[in-house]
């Protein structure tokens, strides 16, 4: 569909088709709009799990532009102003009361970074049920990993810059982890805090890393996400491929234009999704203590460690997983090979495409294995990340351990498992259900 | 089926639902009684100020409580005669680690520090009680302690309002031992007005905030409705 398989526009005559006609001989104006909306066919089916895609866009929008507002006013600095305060942790207490309007800014930004990832938790989940991933889109799910290793990476940088204690610690933590990996390791944690302990260089370096570095990637790997997907086409709640069954015009029977059909109702859920994001933003935008966490409302004290370093929410079924492994192994001690579990627990996503052998795509015609597997492995991804909330403890590593185990056993068993269900017939057409 | 996994979600969390130490009172006030917020940041410039930094907060951010500029410059500042000016401490913090061991926190956002997850309006409670709940203590290098906030190196501000308290070591509760200049209801409702006033001033534009939330979803509602006539308009003819 898309390319360059469209006509050229042809002026009727008038000022603007004038105009039309002479940037569609120069640049592929028609081209692009033709190929990626008015005539980009899209699945008649979608249901309710297709309206996250537009809303992680929406969401990336939202926080490219109060980002943008925010950096005018915040200050990347660990130095003490005269009140004996970091002034970065200042310069957001400014933005809160004295720039004006500057704590909506601040609060959508917050509650956007929380809001990113439930849209790309549901978005991704919504591929695990329709098997969205399998052949031919498995290069649309590649980069759609690959988004969300480096979302992973822009907020982990983005939630150091506020300076408070969490901020701080948290990072410690994490950075710490990078030492456990041999021979390089002590380099590599000394080389990405430009410093021995989190100070003003690491501050300085991720503050450039989430403002520039990685939110270009991030523009980039969308563009490419969704390049990749308007090649192959949609997949839909069916698991049938449109193009299978095309008409006289070479047009998909069970398609629709993506403008307008799409469009409107694309429309319908931003506007159900700013409704809750607005309940969240003006009405609780701590989140309960999960959004913002309350300990990062002290500033930042390099001698005062808290007594309970957890991660934000939407990193702690990871951590989870790296604080599950407790076994040293081939001489290396426990804490690299949690590291490597932590790595693995994510990049694993990217194998599925491979790893999924049955030979229907949804989970409308897959049988109660993968049924009762897919909703064991929601309830192992929940509890993994409550138990990442809370301080360690020997019930919570045992919990934690049995569902680590599960959670890689669903992925590496999955070339076995996922052949043996039992499977009911595809229809050759798209359903509405 | 779908109990046991229902269970399974939530074993962990009863696991691991474990008690709080001292019991702790719940704040009764509301950051909407402007005669409170009032009386709170008297109580506060008064008492809490000359060792406690409100170092992000500008005087003039007093006005929003319904005073006038000449009310805040008599009664509110005593440190600066500027109104835009923050609300510094004047002690020295490397002097006051000396006389209290550590630092005394600035005071702006500690209720939002103070709070939980799951709970993050706990900071006010957790003050509320804290204030009430120093007792005499001639171990502790100030004289008093705290039962929710052991040996703590804060003394007792407020005790010639309150009072002097001591612990029953039978009861393991609190009893008013040399009475204060206010009785205990009163005593606890200039507390409550306190907290009140550091919880607003943990985020003076916080009524704002949810007030204009109501407009928001209005206007979303309205859009709702536009929306999904479009909506249903245009897919009329898709089956």
């Amino acid at each position: 569909m898309a390319g360059g398989t469209f006509e050229k526009y042809k002026s009727d005559g008038s000022l603007a088709g004038n105009a039309l006609e002479w940037v569609d001989a120069r640049f592929p104006a028609t081209s692009l709009w033709k190929g990626h909306l008015s005539e980009y066919y899209c699945p008649k089916n979608f249901n309710f799990w297709y309206f996250f895609g537009s809303l992680a866009l929406l969401v990336l929008v939202i926080q490219i532009v109060t980002g943008i507002f925010l950096v005018m006013h915040y200050k990347p600095d660990a130095a003490l102003n005269a009140n004996g305060v970091p002034i970065a942790f200042a310069s957001v207490e400014y933005i809160m009361r004295d720039v004006p309007g500057g704590w909506l800014i601040r609060y959508m930004h917050s509650t956007g970074a929380s809001a990113f990832f439930i849209v790309v938790y549901l978005h991704m989940f919504r591929g695990l049920l329709y098997g969205s991933y399998r052949k031919p889109r498995e290069l649309t799910w590649l980069f759609g990993v690959g988004i969300f290793l480096v979302l992973m990476g822009e907020a982990f940088f983005g939630y150091l810059l506020p300076w408070g204690q969490m901020s701080y610690w948290g990072a410690q933590v994490i950075v710490n982890l990078f030492s456990a990996i041999p021979v390089i390791g002590s380099d590599l944690s000394l080389i990405i805090r430009g410093d021995f302990v989190v100070g003003d260089a690491t501050l300085n370096r991720f503050f450039s890393f989430h403002v520039i570095a990685f939110p270009l990637v991030l523009i980039g790997l969308v563009a490419a996400h969704v390049l990749a997907l308007h090649e192959t086409g949609s997949n839909n709640p069916d698991g049938v491929e449109i193009k299978a069954n095309k008409d006289e015009n070479g047009i998909p029977r069970d398609g629709i234009p993506f403008h307008p059909y799409y469009t409107v109702k694309d429309i319908v859920g931003v506007v159900v999704f700013l409704m809750v994001f607005s309940a969240v933003m003006f009405w609780a935008p701590e989140g309960g203590g999960y959004f913002l966490e309350t300990p990062n409302f002290y500033p930042a004290d390099p001698l005062k460690t808290p007594p309970h370093i957890a991660p934000v929410w939407y990193f702690t079924p990871f951590y989870s997983i790296l604080r599950a492994v407790t076994y040293p192994l081939f001489g290396l001690d426990a804490k690299f090979w949690g590291v490597v579990a932590m790595g693995a627990s994510v990049v694993i996503f990217a194998f599925l495409p491979w790893l999924d052998r049955s030979p229907v795509k949804s989970i409308r015609y897959r049988g109660p294995i993968y049924k009762s597997l897919l909703t064991i492995f929601v309830i192992v991804f929940f509890v993994l990340g409550y138990l990442g909330t809370l301080s360690p403890s020997p019930m919570g590593e045992l919990v934690s351990q049995i569902c680590s185990v599960f959670y890689f056993g669903f992925f590496l068993g999955m070339p076995w498992w996922s052949r043996m269900d039992k499977f009911s017939p595809v229809p050759d057409r798209v359903t509405f259900k | 089926m779908k109990k046991f996994l229902i269970a399974l979600l939530f074993a962990p969390i009863m696991a691991f639902a474990s008690g709080s130490t001292a019991h702790i009172d719940k704040w009764p006030g509301s950051v909407s009684d402007k005669a409170a917020l009032q009386n709170g940041a008297k109580l506060f410039v008064n008492y809490c100020l000359n060792c406690h930094g409100a170092s992000y907060m500008r005087y003039k951010n007093l006005l929003d409580l319904g005073l006038t500029e000449q009310q805040v410059k008599e009664n509110l500042m005593f440190t600066s005669d500027k109104i835009g000016e923050l609300m510094r401490v004047a002690a020295r913090s490397d002097e006051q680690k000396l006389w209290f061991g550590a630092t005394p926190p600035d005071l702006t956002i500690i209720t939002r520090a103070r709070g939980e997850a799951g709970n993050a309006a706990a900071g006010a409670d957790w003050l509320y009680t804290y204030l009430r709940s120093f007792y005499r203590d001639e171990n502790r290098p100030t004289g008093w302690n705290n039962t929710v906030f052991e040996n703590v190196g804060m003394p007792h501000i407020l005790y010639g309002l309150q009072g002097q308290q001591v612990m029953n070591h039978e009861t393991h509760k609190l009893e008013l031992a040399v009475p204060g200049t206010m009785p205990p209801a009163e005593f606890d409702k200039s507390v409550s007005d306190l907290v009140g006033f550091m919880v607003w001033m943990g985020e003076p534009q916080q009524e704002f905030r949810r007030t204009l939330g109501w407009f928001v979803l209005a206007f979303l509602a309205v859009l709702f409705v536009a929306a999904y006539a479009l909506k249903k308009e245009f897919w009329k003819d898709i089956h």
